[in-house]
């Protein structure tokens, strides 16, 4: 589907609701500041006024039992989506999430699954330090019954809030409020973006990079500047972080050779671990030198800007990752060979 | 109160239903014929019963641990949850579950978890679905004294309250939280007088007189179906086994602190040896009526363990399926 529409990463999420709720009078809306744009932006612009408070409730602070209340009113044949406007707050509700909702289809033998969408935005930035940055997207890829989407475009943020709310599954529907104001064309008709997929942003030939979230956008500006100096980088969007698009990266490796992967959250144990053990599994043939990932370092979310920059990582920390499996994987091999 | 004889029969049936296969399970536990943890629910039958037989099949219950009593009085399959805590495929959760995870959605009984408290926000779930959807079911959430420990009562308590959602929290206090005493884990010994600061209506119930929590249970089944809930109710109780398997003792692990004298003075109070007494006594109902009637659940419960027994395991080729739907 293509469309000339333009809209921005927040309202094509409204847009989203608005339809999906239009659609089906069993998908609502729970959680913290579902009222005030404080909390959720433009998310939820008119869906008060549309649907009426039963349909959009603001609820006290009680993440715990907000969730355990989506996943019971999705037992119950309702679609809810709850939102968790920092997600750090969610690690409150690993129960309802984890414990109670990615098991109950298993451990009730295929009785009655769970169609609840767990949404939690990543607040990075801001000087807001360690508990209002975190992405903790591993966390919930971790746990088996949990789907894990990450939109990095307004299309996609539709697209998959939409197939998270159709999908019978629990979905933990990530994205990042740096995001909110990016712009893109997004269909005007209610779109589903197939969970499980990801997606080629741009094609390559010499090394593949791949990228959730955020750093989707960082890697397309790394592939531009590595255009200038002759390096035909390959953009991979992940899309979902569960399941993973195996196939698309390892396609891509096979072609490239080379990997590189940026992710949001934590280098330890994290996706980038995962998609670098696919590699490394299915994938090793196809390898020209190692893997290299660009994520956050084993340490909590500073406050001081200066930390912040220190922190985060853009567009150079995957260009000065790209050059150095390209050039020092070369002469690692090289050395490998000569011992 | 005047109760119809059949009405009085049938509730009479419905708990030794679950005590004569609470107890029929002890064996092949000790046998260890059956593995998982069954926590059994020997004592506590009249508040599973009271209750349950207020609900229709569209109202929606959540239980815990010690899920058997609920599932049985909410019109869950015997012979689905006898297969289930041996293990089978033929099990209601086809063996994925266990004694802790009993669940029939056709009859409303929408599942129970061991995480202490963990249910209570679902069933605060499915009644606000209730109020979403405009319809007058009821949900009840049954808990024991040991989720009072655990903060998303308090948060569920507040919501329920606010929104005036349609559920029945229901604590069955047995007096201990595995092997601590309720003493040891709370100040204040009046466990309903938590839902006081939310301004939730709540008694407290003789859990034993399986006619006590009927008419309480009554008055507030009616109310939360007219919008006017939620409530708590503490039923006052005590299990007659262990916290775990049939008896800690009988087990020889030693675990169950409690004091001999206490058990043996509750079990004066049991709550069928109490019920059959006024059955007798004071409603006439014929000897040879629950004499026949004993034989006919020993019968079925007979034949749940038999068709149990032959069913197949699950098979291991299917170690994967109903992760997703």
């Amino acid at each position: 589907m293509s469309s000339d529409r333009k809209l921005l990463y927040s309202l094509a999420i409204n847009e989203a609701f608005h339809q999906a709720m239009a659609a089906d009078d069993s998908v609502f809306l729970i959680g913290q500041g579902t009222k005030s744009p404080w909390y959720v932006g433009n998310t939820a612009k008119g869906l008060l006024e549309r649907f009426g408070r039963n349909r959009v409730i603001d609820t006290p602070v009680s993440e715990n039992a907000m969730t355990g209340a989506a996943v019971g009113a999705a037992l119950a044949g309702m679609k809810p989506v709850v939102v968790h406007p920092r997600m750090d707050f969610m690690l409150y509700a690993f129960d309802p999430v984890i414990n109670q909702a990615a098991n109950w289809y298993y451990m009730n033998g295929g009785r009655l699954s769970v169609p609840v969408v767990f949404w939690g935005i990543i607040n990075r930035g801001g000087e807001q330090a360690a508990q209002h940055s975190q992405a903790l997207h591993a966390m919930f890829a971790h746990a088996p019954g949990l789907k894990v989407v990450m939109p990095a475009t307004p299309y996609d943020a539709k697209g998959l809030m939409i197939a998270a709310i159709s999908d019978p599954n629990p979905v933990v529907y990530i994205d990042d409020r740096f995001l909110y104001n990016e712009e893109d064309d997004v269909p005007e008709d209610i779109c589903e973006i197939e969970i499980g997929k990801g997606i080629v942003r741009k094609e390559g030939a010499d090394i593949t990079i791949v990228a959730v979230s955020l750093m989707v956008r960082e890697a397309l500006k790394a592939a531009d500047n590595l255009a200038k100096v002759g390096i035909d980088a390959e953009c991979i969007d992940l899309r979902s972080v569960k399941p993973i698009d195996k196939d698309i990266i390892l396609q891509s490796v096979s072609k490239t050779g080379r990997l590189v992967i940026a992710d949001v959250g934590w280098q330890s144990f994290g996706a980038s671990a995962e998609i670098a053990a696919i590699v490394a599994q299915h994938g090793f043939q196809f390898l020209k030198a190692p893997v290299s990932r660009v994520a956050l370092p084993d340490c909590p979310a500073p406050a001081s800007s200066s930390l912040e920059r220190a922190y985060y990582k853009t567009h150079i920390d995957i260009e000065r990752a790209v050059k150095n499996v390209l050039y020092n994987g070369a002469r690692e091999r090289a050395g490998e060979r000569a011992l | 109160m005047s109760y119809s004889t059949d009405f009085l029969v049938n509730l009479y049936r419905i708990m030794l239903r679950i005590r004569i296969c609470e107890e029929s399970l002890v064996e092949p536990i000790l046998n260890r014929e059956i593995l998982c943890p069954c926590h059994l629910y020997s004592g506590e039958e009249a508040i599973a019963a009271g209750i349950g037989v207020l609900l229709d099949e569209r109202d929606y219950v959540f239980s815990n641990h010690r899920a058997h009593g609920h599932y049985l009085a909410k019109g869950g399959s015997l012979n689905a949850m006898v297969a289930e805590v041996y293990g089978r495929e033929s099990g209601c959760s086809r063996g994925r579950g266990g004694s802790m995870h009993l669940i029939d959605p056709e009859v409303g009984m929408l599942g129970s978890a061991p995480i202490v408290s963990g249910t209570i926000s679902l069933g605060l779930g499915s009644a606000l679905a209730s109020l979403i959807r405009g319809d007058d079911r009821v949900t009840v959430v049954f808990f024991g004294d040991g989720a009072t420990g655990e903060g998303v009562l308090y948060e569920s308590l507040n919501f329920a309250a606010l929104w005036k959602l349609p559920i029945i929290f229901v604590c069955e206090n047995n007096f201990y939280a595995t092997h601590m005493p309720v003493s040891d884990c709370r100040v204040q010994s009046k466990i309903r007088s938590i839902a006081d600061p939310f301004c939730i209506a709540n008694c407290e119930v003789d859990g034993n007189d399986v006619l006590a929590v009927f008419e309480a249970a009554k008055k507030v089944v009616e109310k939360c179906r007219r919008g006017e809930g939620p409530f708590f109710m503490e039923c006052l109780t005590y299990r007659l086994r262990g916290h775990v398997g049939p008896d800690d003792n009988v087990q020889g692990l030693h675990t169950d602190i409690r004091p001999p004298e206490e058990v043996e003075a509750w079990r004066k109070r049991d709550p069928l040896v109490l019920f059959k007494d006024l059955l007798l006594r004071q409603y006439h109902i014929g000897e040879q009526v629950l004499r026949n009637m004993e034989a006919e659940v020993e019968a079925e419960i007979r034949i749940a363990h038999d068709l149990a027994q032959k069913s197949p395991h699950p098979d291991g080729k299917d170690l994967l399926n109903y992760v997703f739907r």
